[in-house]
């Protein structure tokens, strides 16, 4: 168990910067999931926090050890890789033991090592097979015991889940959450699925163009983007952006007005007349309420049902799309008008530079 | 119809081949069991009861000589083999897994030695034994069987070892392996059938070679079994009994190899090309 501090870490492949000076602060036993776009380079950070990639730049600590010039295996980790790379030619039991020689773990410890894993992860019955004929589930469940029975001090999971059908990756997902739950160690998680990020993360770090565009707790990171990448990046279908300007400051508060929407009303702040700002509403708060703050007018040109809920893609009269969840039976018909209204505290609010304007629920 | 017309046609032409290749070889161990008068009388026809003889052989195995000449062909064989196995599964570990200094102009350094045949530097390695004292050894053939089959085997190994998933490396990096127990305890395992691959195309060019053992060795107690063969062909007579008795033995190992290797051989010639 662990802490694991990075400081100002880059990498850069010639003159291409993969990493930009990566600050980040993992606590004892923490949950971090790295989620982001593919090429935003969080695959990197982990393959270099893992010791497999070289730094370019800046220092890894773990357990307030500094690890940058130490091979993989001094570094106390275990990972466990999208294509599991179980050793074709041993069997389960091979497969979890055959580190252990090299580490000085006598045979009695590696035996009862194996057992508890396998009791865990429900791997008594296979531990005798071979890799091929195991089914994806099974070789996922060894390649994270091979991971346990070295009982790192930080686990490195790398898009674990994603070579997985879809049902199968809800029952992994939950069992990694119960093992984090058991082993109470320190977690490092890659993935580019938001809704594994938002389940299984204590705090998720967001990482877009090689460097951190915000690190949060899930539900922060949802309700209070730090900046429009974040509040594009998470939630499902992605936020809503409107584009808008401030009209005027009238005692302490700035009116906000744009194309296709009513004009309301924030806290000034630092804004002053004339800012551009992008507004943001994501599509399961928009409805219809008594105190809205926002109103938003569009033609239904697209209803996707999905069952609880649907989504309205609905055509504003600027001719820009945008999107509505629509909770319970009654959907809406294709070519209807409607207005749709979302509280305060559920719209965003960013600068030209994309950056988040305090608001009043930011409080 | 068309199909089967197609598939009729491709076998012809396999037939045709097979006859060929085999034909000739068939010819060799059919004479090798005739009289002579026969081998000359009606060199096609299979022995039958008038003309079956097994005086070839009797000669070959009562010339002294013989089972040294084998003996002498399995050991260069083999450890030419092993010797051009684990150098070139070393070597193209080490090229395709490591950035080094020099390491592409190593490669291209040795894929030059596939392009150019090592004949052409026999005055050379003639000279080069010589001086080294080794001339008339065994251990002369080794060494130069070895620089001929590596280049191809350190290439054929080269392409295998890039379609081994690196993340089984990296696992291995992260699970304390050391590098060498890498190479021989993961890596090395999932090249059986390439390596099987590059055994047989070792094997049958040191087995039949005449020119290294003609130009290298001078005793009997040193000549390989092609070498030994030639013995038995005169400037004025040819035993041509004991000849193709002696060429007909000297095809059972090569035949006995791929046997054993075939399994994996025909999966290292066909992998890459499905998936």
């Amino acid at each position: 168990m662990a802490n694991l501090r990075i400081e100002n870490l880059s990498k850069r492949y010639g003159s291409t910067a993969v990493l930009n000076d990566i600050n980040l602060h993992i606590e004892d036993g923490e949950f971090v999931v790295l989620v982001g776009p593919s090429g935003c380079g969080k695959s990197t950070l982990l393959r270099m926090i893992a010791g497999l990639d070289g730094a370019s730049g800046g220092d890894i600590h773990i357990a307030g050890k500094l690890v940058n010039a130490l091979a993989p295996a001094e570094r106390g980790i275990a990972m466990v890789f999208q294509s599991y790379a179980l050793y074709p030619h041993m069997n389960v039991r091979k497969n979890m033991t055959f580190g252990l020689k090299f580490t000085g773990v006598p045979p009695k410890e590696r035996e009862r090592r194996v057992a508890e894993a396998a009791r865990m992860l429900r791997l008594e019955e296979l531990l005798e097979r071979y890799p091929r004929d195991l089914s994806g589930g099974q070789r996922q469940r060894v390649a994270i015991g091979r991971a346990i029975v070295r009982e790192p001090a930080v686990f490195l999971f790398d898009e674990p889940l994603s070579n997985l059908d879809a049902a199968l990756r809800v029952s992994t997902r939950v069992e990694i959450a119960n093992l984090h739950r058991m082993l109470k160690s320190t977690i490092v998680y890659v993935t580019h699925d938001q809704v594994e990020a938002m389940t299984l993360a204590d705090r998720i770090v967001v990482m877009n163009r090689g460097h951190i565009e915000q690190v949060g707790r899930p539900l922060d990171l949802y309700y209070a983007p730090a900046n429009l990448f974040v509040a594009g990046f998470i939630g499902s279908p992605a936020m809503n952006f409107f584009e808008a300007r401030v009209e005027r400051l009238d005692a302490g508060r700035a009116c906000v007005a744009g194309h296709g929407f009513l004009a309301f009303e924030v806290p000034a702040g630092s804004l002053k007349p004339g800012d551009m700002l992008t507004i943001g509403v994501r599509p399961e708060h928009l409805g219809c309420h008594e105190h809205s703050a926002l109103a938003v007018e569009g033609v239904v040109e697209l209803v996707e049902r999905l069952g609880e809920s649907s989504f309205a893609y609905l055509r504003r009269a600027d001719d820009k799309l945008f999107v509505a969840e629509v909770r319970g039976r009654e959907t809406p018909t294709p070519g209807e008008r409607a207005k749709l209204t979302a509280a305060a505290r559920d719209v965003h609010i960013f600068d030209a530079s994309g950056l988040r304007v305090p608001t009043q629920n930011d409080a | 119809m068309e199909q089967r017309a197609r598939s009729l046609s491709v076998h012809l032409v396999l037939f045709a081949y097979s006859v060929l290749a085999v034909g000739p070889i068939l010819l060799v161990v059919m004479n090798s069991f005739k009289t002579r008068s026969a081998i000359f009388g009606a060199p096609l026809a299979p022995p039958d009861a008038a003309t079956f003889t097994l005086v070839g052989y009797e000669k070959v195995f009562r010339s002294a000589h013989i089972l040294t000449y084998y003996a002498n062909s399995l050991i260069v064989t083999l450890v030419s083999m092993a010797l051009v196995l684990l150098f070139g599964a070393m070597a193209a570990w080490a090229l395709t897994e490591y950035r080094f200094r020099g390491s592409t102009a190593l490669a291209l350094f040795l894929s030059i030695g596939i392009m150019v045949p090592i004949r052409l530097g026999s005055v050379a390695i003639l000279n080069m034994m010589r001086s080294l004292g080794l001339n008339d050894t065994l251990t002369a053939l080794i060494l130069v069987y070895v620089a001929q089959g590596l280049p191809m085997s350190i290439f054929i190994l080269s392409e295998f070892i890039q379609q081994i998933p690196k993340d089984l490396r990296d696992a291995a990096r992260c699970d304390g392996v050391p590098e060498t127990r890498i190479f021989f305890e993961v890596i090395a395992p999932l090249l059986r059938p390439a390596i099987a691959t590059v055994a047989v195309f070792t094997i049958v060019p040191i087995w039949n070679d005449l020119w290294f053992p003609l130009i290298l060795t001078s005793s009997d107690s040193t000549h390989t079994v092609t070498l030994g063969v030639q013995q038995f062909l005169g400037q004025y007579i040819t035993d041509w009994n004991s000849v193709l008795a002696a060429l007909s033995m000297a095809i059972l190992p090569v035949v006995a190899i791929y046997v054993i290797l075939s399994r994996q051989l025909i999966a290292g010639l066909t992998s890459g090309a499905v998936k």
